[in-house]
């Protein structure tokens, strides 16, 4: 699904990633830990194709294609999903226009017509129950005035909308009570198929009781560390991030 | 003829074109050849534009015409040299030391020492004197600033001013000391006076000043005051003004800044009295980095009018600008306020943001704002917002319900409406007296006597608390 | 990066202007150049009584001793008034009666502007009084709307039919020397839209007129007067195209609403006028002068604006607050691009207690443009509790066009409560990138985050207009689902 090989990229001169490896396979949930200023959120958003990164070496490849060339809409549209940290607000532009508008626009790159509307309102309304959300949340302009909980379970219901075959979830845990939290992982768990993979960034080890990742990375200094199984994330509560720094 | 009563329109623009023809040497008695260029092409300039009238757009909202239709006398003698000004002038404010500058009708009034050269390299003294003293500075920034083109009453003072104060601060000087101008006009009769003031920062240097008007006399008083103000590289200036004049006095104080890469400054108008007051802070920022700040207060009554220009020219990128006014307006006082935030092209990444409020106490009173913005730059951050209400009534029930009575409660309210300018007073024995001046001044107990704004609390009773010897001037 | 937005802004900013079509219809000229005899002509051609010919005459000699306006933030270079043709008429063979005899290629023009007569008159139940260069063509739903004792015809029919109600409320509320555009457009103006509902009648139609330049060098000089009388409710919609040409037209209309007590009149503009190449050529000169007065209590007049076209616009719909509780509201979208240069807004004025008006302008400005907002809020002694608020934001797409806001607010009585709000930004590289990592290209995210920005005065326009000025703003979706 997703492989990517001794990536270095640098923000205005200054590298941030040294030299990334990693595998991901269909069917597969992968969790990539660390402490604040690691350079996770930076990995996330040159898988995305955020401007502003510089790769000066490596490659990224989606699908069997390399993707460093692609515009991050061609990104999106080739199947790859990013949840944001901070998911930006659009004033005056409903949930349901702007996804409206993403799936159209995905669907015309992939030369298929628009999707018709009663077929997108029933969609929509399979996902909201899915997900057990309510029902104001298609009709309110996209992220604005949600609390932090509500945007990032506008998040996941995007997601489901968009049936991305992978989705990289930034820190989607932060900011959550336990209640949205329990929300946001029966979601990726519910979304999770064989043909699909999750790749899950996160601070701390909570959302892992939810969200049961197959392979747990750790990214330490723009490097990844430490790779295993999800016991890894248990080690690293229990010892804290000072214990990679020392053996690091 | 029949007989009856005619009124007399005086025309001044007339008067003071024979004055200018007939007195012209008298005017340009200290210039170099520069500063007499610029006198001549200002005075054609005001000559073809005339004295500013309503039709103007800056000018919409302060009439001008009943200020002009006075006899004046205009370009009064210097003091004469053996003037004592610390025997006429004294400023006892506790606790705070001022560095005191004093001009008498427009002139230096140390007539013994017109420039004073400090240790530290600053220089203090009349600007006339620093004309042939000092050419390379007056030809640097002597009315490089003003705009004689925009406003015809700068380019009047450009012609017809004779004097004013020269400060030059040198590069790396931190003045520790306040320095207060303090401009007295004391005339026997009508007086129609243009005033010119030149400040230079050099580069990191750091001064605090203050700008005080006042007058002895209750004659009809035109006072048409002009200040440019150049602030060096990673400068700061703190600025204050303070006007507590009577109401014959018409006030006209115009501040041109312009600012280089990395520079601050915090300029701050407060006005508790004045018959006419106009107000215009003209502040272009020429480098990048800038940061300015632009207060006032407003607190106006009787038939008191109050106009505050401001203009900010974002000129060069990633600069800020705060501008914040507010003002009270009681019995029939009325107020201009026109704030406008220009953004060029090249000023990328520009904060800009603008605050008007003001409360209408009677409906007499009446307020006028235009807060304008004038946008090239797609990469800002631009706001303004301008209000006009009264006191919150939730806000005065809540308070009397503490059984305060009502009137006390408005002062409390007019009090916390005005706080926020006088709590960005960054002199804290300034601020502690603003604040003190404005609490009297709210309650009705200052008198339009107490002229030296610095000096009104210290003497409770005393109607005027500086002394000013006539008989020495 | 930078570059490939810019490019992207431009594509999406730059498409050409699809309704610039020409119609080959014979027309009715006169003379070219302004005078009393130009003045003598129109009213003599449209057949007018005396006291209408005095009100052009006194109009003229007025317009005369005016010089044009320059303290809008427009530049223009000057214009040359006896260059102008001052009518133009499709010429008629006979009286028309029915549809079918309307010229087909003016059908075909309508049809073009996608607004079919007969389409409309059967599906959405709008009668539509279409001008085309000056006269009042046809006529629909007169039939209907004469049931309710609403009069709906053009401007000259009703001089003709109506003219005790013209003489006693045209100049009521725009006086012909009101400014200089007013005065000319008293002075020569064609022809336009009268409406009058009676006392107590809710017209059940929106009543709709698509304005039209077509002629060569034709100013187009139109006059609507709205008149709700006691109780009255009416929705009144205002559509404009224009073909392209080289020359830059002038087009000064005057609208006046009249609305008596308890009335409420919605006027609805979507403005598409041609704006001019993209080098800024050509485009029409729009000078209009459009204010409504709340005579009665309790009155209300909304202007609801979508201004898209025009290589000038200058243009300042007003309601004045005369009765006592009335509200007056005024909600704008301009979009100005590649040369065009907007200077609009509104004017409250506030003279009766209790009054409240609304104002809720959006600028977007992309090209090289300039988009400004100016607007007047002023409230006199006597008007007790007034209230007004105020927005006006800006927003910039690309780096060479200009946005700016000049409020002018006066205010006379301390119970009264003004508040103005402005802001200006430009679209966030966090809201383009979070819409493209969804797949949707720049171009439709901007389409998206402009319609979004706009909503607040869309959702004012009716449903027939709404659609359109999604369009306009190159919108596909939003308000259509969700």
């Amino acid at each position: 699904m997703l492989s990517i090989r001794n990536l270095k990229v640098s923000i205005k001169g200054k590298e941030i990633l040294k030299g990334i490896n990693l595998e991901v396979n269909a069917g597969e949930v992968h969790a990539i830990m660390g402490p604040n200023g690691t350079g996770k959120s930076t990995l996330a958003y040159v898988i995305a194709g955020r401007e502003g990164y510089e790769v000066t070496e490596g490659e990224i490849i989606f699908k069997g294609r390399n993707i460093l060339q692609l515009s991050a809409e061609e990104r999106a549209c080739e199947g790859l999903f990013l949840g944001f940290q901070y998911p930006v607000e659009i004033p005056g532009v409903s949930i349901t226009n702007f996804l409206r508008t993403a799936i159209n626009e995905q669907r015309k790159y992939h030369g298929l017509d628009p999707v018709p509307a009663t077929e997108f309102l029933a969609r929509m309304e399979e996902k909201k129950k899915m997900l057990e959300l309510q029902e104001k949340l298609a009709s309110r302009s996209v992220n604005e005035g949600f609390s932090g909980g509500e945007k990032k379970k506008n998040e996941i219901f995007q997601m489901a909308m968009l049936e991305p075959s992978l989705a990289i979830l930034d820190e989607t845990d932060s900011g959550l009570d336990i209640d949205a939290l329990r929300i946001v992982a029966t979601g990726v768990n519910k979304l999770r198929r064989p043909d699909n993979a999750t790749i899950v960034i996160t601070h701390y080890q909570r959302l892992l009781e939810y969200i049961v990742p197959d392979v747990v990375h750790v990214l330490f200094d723009g490097r990844i560390v430490k790779s295993g199984g999800k016991e890894l994330a248990l080690q690293l509560e229990e010892k804290g991030y000072e214990w990679i720094r020392n053996e690091s | 003829m029949e007989a009856g009563i005619v009124p007399i329109i005086y025309d001044l623009k007339e008067y003071l074109k024979a004055v200018f023809a007939a007195r012209q040497q008298e005017i340009s008695r200290n210039d170099t050849p520069f500063v007499a260029g610029k006198r001549a092409k200002a005075f054609d300039l005001f000559a073809k534009a005339g004295f500013p009238h309503a039709a103007l757009e800056r000018w919409r909202g302060t009439d001008l015409s009943r200020a002009l239709n006075h006899e004046y006398h205009t370009l009064p003698e210097p003091p004469s040299a053996e003037l004592d000004i610390d025997a006429i002038f004294k400023c006892d404010v506790p606790h705070f030391e001022t560095l005191l500058v004093s001009q008498l009708n427009g002139w230096y009034a140390d007539r013994k020492k017109l420039l004073q050269v400090y240790p530290n390299g600053m220089i203090i003294g009349s600007l006339s004197a620093a004309f042939s003293k000092y050419p390379e500075l007056i030809n640097q920034h002597y009315g490089r600033y003003a705009d004689d083109e925009a406003e015809s009453l700068t380019a009047l003072n450009t012609a017809m001013s004779q004097d004013g104060i020269f400060i030059y601060i040198p590069d790396n000087v931190t003045v520790e000391q306040n320095i207060q101008m303090v401009n007295i006009t004391d005339f026997k009769q009508n007086l129609f006076l243009n005033t010119r003031n030149l400040v230079i920062l050099g580069e990191n240097s750091h001064l605090r000043l203050v700008q005080c008007d006042d007058s002895i006399n209750h004659d009809v008083t035109f006072v048409n005051t002009v200040t440019e103000v150049k602030i060096g590289r990673n400068s700061t200036l703190d600025h204050y003004k303070l006007q507590n004049k009577d109401d014959h006095t018409t006030l006209i104080n115009s501040m041109y800044f312009q600012q280089d890469e990395g520079s601050s400054l915090s300029t701050n108008a407060i006005s508790l009295n004045g018959g006419m007051i106009r107000n215009l802070s003209h502040v272009t920022m020429s480098g990048a980095h800038c940061s300015a700040d632009v207060y006032g207060l407003y607190l106006m009554d009787r038939y008191q009018h109050i106009d505050n220009q401001v203009y900010i020219n974002h000129a060069a990128p990633e600069c800020e600008s705060r501008e914040l006014f507010k003002g009270v307006l009681d019995d029939h006082a009325s107020g201009v306020f026109n704030g406008h935030i220009k953004v060029h092209r090249d000023a990328q990444k520009t904060n800009a943001f603008q605050t008007n409020k003001n409360i209408l106490l009677t409906d007499k009173a009446s307020i006028d704002t235009k807060p304008f913005l004038e946008i090239y730059a797609d990469d800002v951050k631009c706001s303004h917002g301008a209000t006009i209400g009264q006191l919150d009534a939730e806000a005065l029930f809540y308070i009397r319900s503490r059984g305060i009575s009502e009137a006390n409660a408005k002062i409390l309210l007019m009090y916390a409406f005005a706080a926020d300018v006088i709590n960005k007073i960054s002199i804290p024995e300034l601020r502690l007296r603003m604040d003190d001046m404005v609490k009297k001044r709210l309650r009705g107990e200052l008198s339009q006597c107490e002229q030296c704004v610095l000096n009104c609390s210290t003497h409770e009773h005393q109607k005027v608390e500086f002394k000013i010897d006539l008989s020495k001037v | 990066m930078e570059k490939d937005q810019n490019n992207i802004l431009e594509e999406v900013t730059n498409s050409d202007y699809k309704y610039g079509f020409y119609t080959d219809i014979e027309m009715d000229m006169a003379l070219v150049g302004l005078s009393e005899d130009t003045v003598r002509f129109i009213s003599a051609k449209k057949n007018e009584p005396g006291w209408m010919l005095e009100f052009r005459l006194s109009a003229y000699r007025h317009w005369l001793t005016l010089t044009e306006p320059s303290w809008a933030h427009l530049h223009h270079p000057p214009i040359r008034y006896q260059d102008i043709i001052y009518y133009a008429a499709p010429k008629r063979k006979k009286e028309l009666s029915s549809l079918d005899e309307v010229d087909p290629e003016l059908i075909e023009t309508f049809n073009k502007l996608g607004i079919s007569l007969e389409e409309q008159k059967k599906l959405s139940g709008v009668a539509v009084d279409a001008v085309i260069d000056s006269v009042s063509v046809k006529t629909t739903f007169t039939d209907v709307l004469s049931k309710y004792g609403v009069i709906f015809c053009s401007f000259s029919d009703a001089v003709q039919n109506h003219p005790e109600l013209v003489k006693q409320y045209m100049g009521s509320v725009v006086p012909s020397n009101d400014n200089f555009f007013a005065a000319l457009n008293s002075a020569v103006f064609s022809d336009g839209s009268f409406c009058y509902i009676p006392k107590g009648v809710r017209c059940p139609v929106e009543l709709s007129t698509y304005f039209r330049i077509n002629a060569a060098n034709t100013g187009q000089f139109e006059r609507t007067l709205i008149v709700a009388d006691e109780g009255a409710y009416v929705s009144y919609m205002e559509g404009c195209t224009a073909p392209m040409r080289d020359e830059n037209q002038l087009h000064a209309a005057i609208v006046e609403i009249v609305a008596m007590k308890d009335a409420e009149v919605k006027y609805s503009t979507v403005q598409n006028w041609y704006p001019g190449n993209k080098k800024g050529e050509g485009g029409i000169y729009n000078f209009v002068t459009k204010r409504g007065i709340c005579k009665g209590s309790h009155s209300k007049i909304s202007w609801t604006q979508v201004e898209t076209g025009s290589a000038i616009t200058w243009k300042y719909p007003s309601v004045v607050l005369m009765g006592d509780n009335s509200v007056g509201e005024f909600y704008s979208v301009a979009v100005t691009n590649n040369f065009q240069q907007a200077d609009t807004g509104s004017k409250m004025i506030h003279l009766g207690k209790n009054t409240k008006s609304t104002i809720i302008s959006k600028g977007i400005s992309a090209g090289q443009s300039n988009n400004s907002y100016r607007g007047l809020v002023k409230v006199i002694k006597r008007a007790e509790n007034a209230r007004n608020f105020s927005q006006c934001d800006s927003l910039l797409l690309g780096d060479k066009c200009g946005a700016h806001t000049y409020p002018y607010i006066k205010a006379e009585n301390h119970t009264s409560i003004i508040e103005h709000e402005a802001t200006t930004s430009k679209i966030s590289d966090d809201q383009l990138f979070y819409c493209k990592q969804r797949g949707i290209s720049s171009e439709s995210a901007i389409g998206l985050i402009v319609n979004g920005y706009a909503k607040e005065v869309l959702m004012h326009l009716p449903m027939e207009f709404a659609v359109e000025a999604q369009k306009l703003l190159a919108i596909s979706l939003e308000g259509s689902v969700g």
